[in-house]
């Protein structure tokens, strides 16, 4: 009888390239089941998820609009753990980013467009920044657990936000709980013309660089680093702990609420409370293929972008249930994180 | 035929060769002691033989048969265990629980069952542990019983120890030889990894020294003598490193003023300790392990604060201060427990200049070439066997102590804190840094060593402190001071008035 046994062997370099597509098979394979249920055929499917989203300008442009916001939580949610402080916050720090971008929006009116878009991003930042530092400052104050603290504070701000525009802020034009549409001068310019494609990927762009450069070139990155690696021997080293977490979950915070800030200005223009659903969360799953890495996560988050844009137009065109899309997204997603934890490992005959 | 034997052994990390053809046998039923320097591919050898590692090249056999081990499991299936210095035990689960982990048949466990069957197991391997004790409970010793056991549970025949009497006490050593040798009258074979000679004279019937990845020779103990042995190791003689010269009379340097502390279960742990160090002086700290010694070189570190008292160095108060700010006044400090004092997922380089990051800024980045600049220099000056871009984890001990080492006294502090400064470390290394230690005496730093190797006390120490129960029990000169006296004091036999 033939005998098989994992064994932890890291995988060949070159066959890193191709474990997202060995995801993407398995996937198909797997998900081919559910397609077959909703009587459409699994081929023609995973033809259009694959192929659908580069067939035509409009939707190779769109992988980077989805891709925009998951570029900025990645890279958020890696700073925040690369320093060893778990924030599972980005969710909600994007939306106090978002909030604020919509106040400003509406009072930059008469500005001159660079300035309004420069109080957009910096509110963001800022509003990002300071709903991440109650959970910080829990953390490194009180010793209170950031992983609670943070997931708890998501809901918190999405109950504000819900209360804030079935309230006060309820749009006076439409009637519907949105927030007024923001100022022509605070929309970020379109990066192509007639795609969706605004400001906010240059932003997340230079905020990947940022970071990386951050980690890898100063001495707050090495601090970062060796709290998030080693954190008794970081301390024993005189690496200043609460300091460093504290300005990781600043910085993660600010960048989590730029993304919130791209979406208003570049996306709806208005508030409204299923802006991200659940972009904050994806960001972790693209820090973490990422292997906590700035540029890998930002790789990861394109893809991921890929993922979602082709699950649309798979629905659209087939006819197949919209939630077909998101399990077999899910699924994606499970089976790809299981594939970069299994690249440690090898299948030898004994 | 050989219980095991290991033929052409090679393992290669990168472009260093750990095992260069190595040659092992192990006999039925005999201890065989595995020695060498640090780094000289001791534990690489034996993580292969288990499984966690996979030779490049050569080929092992188990009772005269030629066996593929690819995993520990291959390991255990032909009945070799092993007890690494970092024990895998459950600290929750009971003993009984954590010798039948991942070994026991079918699905549900019976509770009362196990119990009775790892009770009658140690039983009859004479291992002395409760099989309803919680793991956390337990001393190291018996933690370490409990990794035996677990082996022999899995019918292991071959038995390997890396460095088991490192973390214990002199009775628990004790303890664990008579079990080794009772077991070895049953026909255990037992694989030996120790720095310490005298152990393994004691003990062991064959030994086999490696240096740099090569197998140098395999004799029999009769044949040798410690010394020998120390020869074949580093290839040169050896002499032990002891002070020499009265202390010259210098200022206090380090005071400790009625320091008291409590361990981490909140329990007193430091009660009242006052000391004073000299500038050209080496002040021990003797005593049985686990009567406070941690908690004296935490406090002294700045990775715990005191409940009350006062530490000043040169004048300068730093009771309760943080590790920079101690490091910022002069003190260098080796930790008791050198994974504790790097991080080893950063490189060589990155470690040694953290502590000082300032230095290696400029216009706010990085100076990567000056911190690589650096590192160099001190690589060569202490002679550590690694690279700057290395990876602090793949150092093996002595190198990673080395590298502390290089960190700390580069910067000539004026109050040297080192705690088990040589634990782990083979007999080259451990003159190496006992020669470190006297340097830093004779360039007029105040040095207080905190050991539980009580030959090193007495050959290093212008005087003696004996820390019994959180409490200095006595304060002897080094010629007044016989291993007698010592020992009646650390085990807390009489109080003894200091007249040093
Ligand atoms: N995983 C690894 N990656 C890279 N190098 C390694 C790795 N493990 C060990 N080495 C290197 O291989 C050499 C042999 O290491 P090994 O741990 O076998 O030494 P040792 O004889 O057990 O030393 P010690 O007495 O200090 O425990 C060392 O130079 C070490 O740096
Ligand atoms: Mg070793």
């Amino acid at each position: 009888m033939l005998k098989f046994r994992i064994e932890r062997a890291p995988s060949p370099v070159w066959m890193r390239p191709l474990l997202p597509l060995l995801a993407v098979l398995i996937t198909f394979v797997v998900t081919s089941v559910f397609i077959l249920l909703a009587n459409a055929n699994p081929l023609t499917a995973y033809y259009y998820y694959l192929t659908s989203p580069f067939t035509n300008r409009v939707s190779m442009i769109e992988i980077l609009v989805k891709a925009t916001p998951l570029i900025l939580t990645g890279a958020s949610v890696t700073i925040a753990f690369a320093s060893g402080y778990w924030n599972i916050g980005a969710e909600g720090q994007l939306y106090a980013g978002a909030l604020a971008a919509a106040w400003i929006g509406t009072v930059v009116g008469g500005w001159h467009p660079v300035l309004a878009i420069l109080a957009m991003l910096l509110g963001g930042f800022l509003a990002g920044m300071v709903w991440a530092s109650i959970p910080a400052l829990l953390k490194v104050k009180l010793a209170v657990d950031e992983v609670v603290t943070t997931l708890l504070l998501n809901s918190v701000i999405v109950f504000i936000i819900s209360a804030l525009l079935n309230g006060p802020w309820r749009d006076p034009v439409s009637g519907w709980p949105q927030s007024p549409t923001i100022a022509d001068s605070a929309v970020f310019p379109k990066l192509i013309p007639r795609s969706r494609l605004h400001l906010g990927f240059v932003v997340a762009v230079v905020m990947v660089l940022l970071i990386w450069f951050i980690l890898s070139k100063t001495p707050l990155g090495l601090r970062m680093r060796a709290s998030g690696l080693g954190q008794e021997a970081a301390r024993f080293m005189g690496v200043n702990i609460q300091r460093t977490m504290l300005i990781a979950a600043l910085l993660s915070g600010g960048i989590a609420g730029l993304a919130g800030v791209g979406e208003v200005a570049g996306i709806h223009f208005h508030l409204i409370d299923a802006l991200s659903n659940g972009l904050g969360y994806t960001g972790i799953i693209a820090a973490t293929l990422g292997g906590l890495n700035p540029f890998g996560a930002g790789v990861a988050a394109i893809f991921l972008g890929l993922l979602d844009t082709g699950a649309q137009s798979v629905s659209r065109s087939l006819g197949v249930p919209i939630f077909l899309g998101n399990v077999v997204q899910s699924t994606l997603l499970l089976v790809t994180l299981g594939v970069f934890m299994l690249q440690n490992y090898r299948i030898r005959r004994v | 035929m050989f219980a095991v034997e290991m033929r052409g052994i090679v393992k290669r990390f990168g472009d260093l060769v750990a095992n260069d053809h190595i040659n092992f046998e192990l006999k039925q039923g005999e201890v065989h002691a595995l020695l060498g320097e640090n780094g000289a591919g001791k534990t690489t050898l034996m993580r292969i033989l288990y499984g966690l590692y996979h030779a490049d090249e050569g080929s092992i056999f188990v009772n005269g048969q030629q066996v593929s081990i690819t995993s520990p499991k291959d390991a255990i299936a032909l009945g070799i265990g092993m007890v690494s210095q970092h024990f895998t035990l459950v600290p929750p689960l009971t003993v009984a629980e954590n010798v039948v982990l991942g070994y026991n048949p079918g699905i549900r466990l019976n509770p009362q069952q196990i119990q009775r069957r790892v009770a009658e197991a140690a039983e009859r391997f004479g291992i002395e542990v409760k099989s309803d004790a919680l793991v956390r409970h337990l001393s190291v010793g018996e933690r370490q019983r409990v990794e035996i056991l677990k082996a022999l549970y899995r019918n292991a025949r071959v038995l390997i120890m890396d460095e088991p009497t490192a973390v214990l006490v002199p009775q628990e050593v004790d303890i664990l030889f008579e079990t080794l040798l009772r077991l070895q009258r049953e026909g255990l074979s037992v694989v030996f990894i120790s720095h310490k000679l005298n152990e393994v004279m004691t003990i062991c019937d064959r030994i086999t020294v490696l240096r740099n990845g090569k197998n140098v020779g395999t004799v029999f103990k009769q044949d040798v003598s410690q010394s020998k042995l120390a020869q074949m190791m580093v290839g040169r003689e050896t002499f032990g490193v002891t002070r020499q010269g009265e202390r010259i009379q210098g200022e206090p340097v380090l005071r400790i003023e009625n320091v008291s502390a409590v361990d981490n279960k909140g329990l007193p742990a430091l009660k009242s300790v006052s000391l004073e160090v000299a500038s050209g002086e080496i002040l021990g700290i003797a005593g049985v392990s686990g009567n406070g010694q941690s908690e004296l070189t935490h406090v002294l570190s700045g990775t715990m604060k005191p409940t009350s008292g006062k530490i000043l160095v040169d004048g300068q108060d730093i009771t309760g201060a943080d590790p920079a700010t101690i490091t910022c006044a002069g003190v260098g400090r080796i930790p008791e427990d050198r994974h504790g004092g790097v991080v080893g997922e950063l490189t060589v380089a990155e470690n040694m200049t953290l502590e000082t990051l300032d230095e290696y800024t400029q216009n706010g980045m990085l100076d990567r070439k000056r911190m690589l600049e650096y590192t160099n220099t001190l690589i060569e000056e202490f002679q550590i066997k690694a690279r700057p871009t290395d990876r602090a984890r793949t150092l093996s001990g002595g190198n990673m102590q080395k590298l502390i080492l290089a960190r700390t006294l580069a910067r000539q502090p004026k109050v040297v804190l080192a705690a088990q400064p040589t634990r782990g470390l083979d007999v080259g290394a451990t003159e190496y840094v006992r020669k470190k230690l006297l340097e830093q005496r004779e360039r007029g730093a105040a040095v207080l060593l905190i050991s539980e190797d009580l030959d090193e006390i007495m050959a290093l120490s212008d005087r003696i402190a004996v820390i019994y129960e959180g409490k200095i029990v006595g304060i002897l000169d080094a010629h007044e001071a016989t291993p007698e006296k010592l020992g009646l004091l650390m085990t807390g036999a009489r109080e003894v008035v200091s007249h040093a």
